[in-house]
């Protein structure tokens, strides 16, 4: 397994690439984290870090609730963080840091996971205890091709959505009343995006867990935005982050196999914001 | 153990002869008691998110401690207390960057060290071989996992964090309401941010060790949102916040005994339907006030003449 760390890199590199496995890894992980980049840029500028929170805390509820009732749990996963995301967006939820009705419900839906992890342990009929550490934490390494091409098209397909009202959603988020008043329907994006953010931390849930997804949405956007304060690279240096740091910790789980990718890949994503952070505040007395 | 009985008296005295039962009600009581009034305070200065934080960061700690075979309180206390003082730090770096999205930076920085403490704690646990099974109660807790050196650390740390909160108490909650206005007249604003943050951190190891580091915001932030919904007076609010939090957890407890599902789902259900029904209340006196306007202030008026 530890092939990579052979005295030649390429050949190492090129046996990594031969496992089916591997190659699946990263198929679904590059969709996955190139979204999570771009949607947590948005969630860092809108401030609704703490809605990203709450929902991957849903889609822990929605899976295990799949699991209980034997139906796909990706079906779970994506009914319960879209449905909760537009909830949150048209009950006008802002998903700011001080919501307490956000915290009070996630709190109670959590709740509801450990009732449904109750239920589908005791059913043991297909008692599989793993099944509850790979919500929590996620697979990539056991991840199927059909599922890491599901995956990659679902995260294509919601880029292309995103990038697609990326201007205005843009313009809603750093000035929500003027953009009101130049006619960009405020109210109809809100609850879109967070619809979007649902379906992301569905899609990421898959690949670190659902605990996880914070590292894959918050870290690489937070860094970017203390690199760069122009929207738009800023918006694209968080996705090359969010794919660098996949990249980085596929790498590294794969050729030291006692470290699980979940936590490679976030190590990475936490290692980029650390430096990001430090980059600043070491630029920073140089310029103030 | 026989089933429920619908006889109160004999279902509690039953309930009682166990000594496990006995112990998860005494720990249970002084999480609830500490989670209630603290949480009052974190959902006062707006700090849920820290408050969530601080509390999964607990897990690293304990697996870690589990890994190296030490005791999983030294790991709880030692992680929340360190997490609580990198937060401390936190916030002076988000007021240099505040204006585009700086209230967001700051709570990116929290969340990404949340996830990089779950994924150190899944890590821990991996490292562990074979320690997999003890990972849902680490994250969710149990009631029969309570020991008499545990009931009495909690009481000790308990004591600690409520008499700092005394100590702490009319600045805290100045500061907490107006924070320029007190940090003018002379209130140390940052030294008592960060002292409410250790004793939050210290609240939030103790109470993980009974609901889980998932599950304790349930016990912090959801009595003390009840409470601020059905009144706006501090001292009562606090009074109701704690009682609140120690019936949940009574109940919690009894029912978990009773029924075979877990103590997290039902204290977690409890609380939510003590803030359903009193964001209800709430609702309800709003309209009523709004359509009598003249009898509210009648009202006011009394109050403040009795």
């Amino acid at each position: 397994m530890s092939a990579l760390l052979a005295a030649d890199p390429v050949t190492g590199l090129a046996s990594m690439l031969s496992q089916p496995f591997v190659r699946n890894a990263l198929l679904g992980g590059t969709a996955i984290a190139a979204l999570s980049g771009l949607v947590g840029y948005f969630v860092v500028l809108r401030g609704q870090v703490f809605a990203g929170d709450a929902l991957s805390h849903v889609a822990y509820a929605g899976a295990l609730a799949a699991l209980a009732a034997g139906v796909d749990l990706r079906f779970g996963l994506f009914a319960a963080t879209i449905g909760v995301g537009l909830l949150l967006g048209l009950l006008g939820g802002r998903g700011t840091a001080d919501d307490v009705v956000i915290g009070t419900t996630f709190a109670w839906v959590l709740g509801l996971g450990v009732l449904f992890l109750a239920l589908y342990t005791s059913s043991g009929s297909s008692s599989d205890g793993s099944a509850n550490v790979n919500v929590l934490f996620g697979s990539i390494f056991g991840i199927s091709a059909a599922a890491a091409g599901t995956a990659a098209w679902i995260a294509a397909g919601l880029i292309a959505v995103l990038l697609l009202i990326a201007r205005p959603l843009l313009f809603a988020s750093i000035d929500p009343t003027v953009a009101a008043a130049r006619g960009v329907p405020v109210r109809l994006l809100g609850p879109l995006f967070l619809a979007i953010l649902g379906s992301c931390v569905a899609e990421a849930s898959q690949a670190v867990g659902a605990l996880l997804v914070f590292g894959l949405l918050a870290a690489p956007a937070a860094a970017a935005q203390r690199l760069t304060a122009e929207p738009w690279r800023a918006l694209g240096l968080a996705a090359v982050l969010a794919v660098l740091a996949m990249w980085a910790g596929l790498g590294l789980a794969y050729a030291a196999p006692a470290l699980p990718p979940s936590f490679t890949i976030v190590g990475f994503a936490a290692a980029e914001f650390a430096g990001a952070a430090l980059y600043r505040a070491l630029s920073r007395p140089a310029t103030a | 153990m026989t089933g429920f009985s619908f006889d109160l008296v004999a279902d509690v005295e039953q309930l009682l002869s166990y000594h496990f039962m006995l112990n998860a009600l005494r720990a249970g009581t002084i999480v609830a008691v500490l989670a209630g009034a603290i949480g009052y305070f974190m959902v006062l200065r707006r700090q849920s998110f820290a408050g969530h934080t601080l509390a999964v960061i607990g897990f690293p700690g304990a697996a870690g401690a589990t890994w190296l075979g030490l005791s999983a309180s030294l790991g709880y206390y030692g992680f929340c207390l360190a997490g609580a003082l990198a937060i401390a730090a936190l916030p002076a770096a988000g007021r240099l960057t505040a204006g585009l999205g700086g209230y967001g930076d700051e709570s990116a920085a929290i969340g990404t060290v949340q996830a990089l403490a779950l994924a150190c704690g899944f890590l821990f646990v991996s490292l562990y071989q074979g320690f997999l099974s003890g990972l849902t109660g680490l994250l969710f807790g149990s009631i029969t996992g309570v020991s008499d050196g545990q009931v009495l650390a909690l009481l000790v740390a308990g004591i600690g964090c409520l008499l700092a909160l005394l100590a702490l108490g009319r600045p805290l909650l100045f500061s907490s309401i107006d924070s320029d206005v007190a940090r003018a007249r002379g209130v140390p604003v940052r030294l008592v941010g960060t002292a409410f943050l250790l004793v939050l951190a210290v609240a939030a190891a103790g109470a993980s060790q009974i609901t889980g580091s998932l599950l304790v915001f349930a016990l912090l932030v959801t009595p003390a949102a009840t409470a601020s919904r059905l009144t706006a007076r501090p001292g009562l609010g606090l009074l109701l916040s704690v009682l609140i939090a120690v019936a949940v957890t009574w109940l919690g407890e009894g029912i978990a005994f009773y029924s075979p599902y877990p103590i997290g789902f039902w204290v977690t259900t409890l609380a939510f339907g003590s803030f359903l029904l009193a964001t209800g209340y709430r609702y309800g006196v709003d309209r009523l006030g709004r359509r009598q306007p003249a009898a509210r202030l009648a009202g006011q008026h009394g109050e403040m003449a009795g």
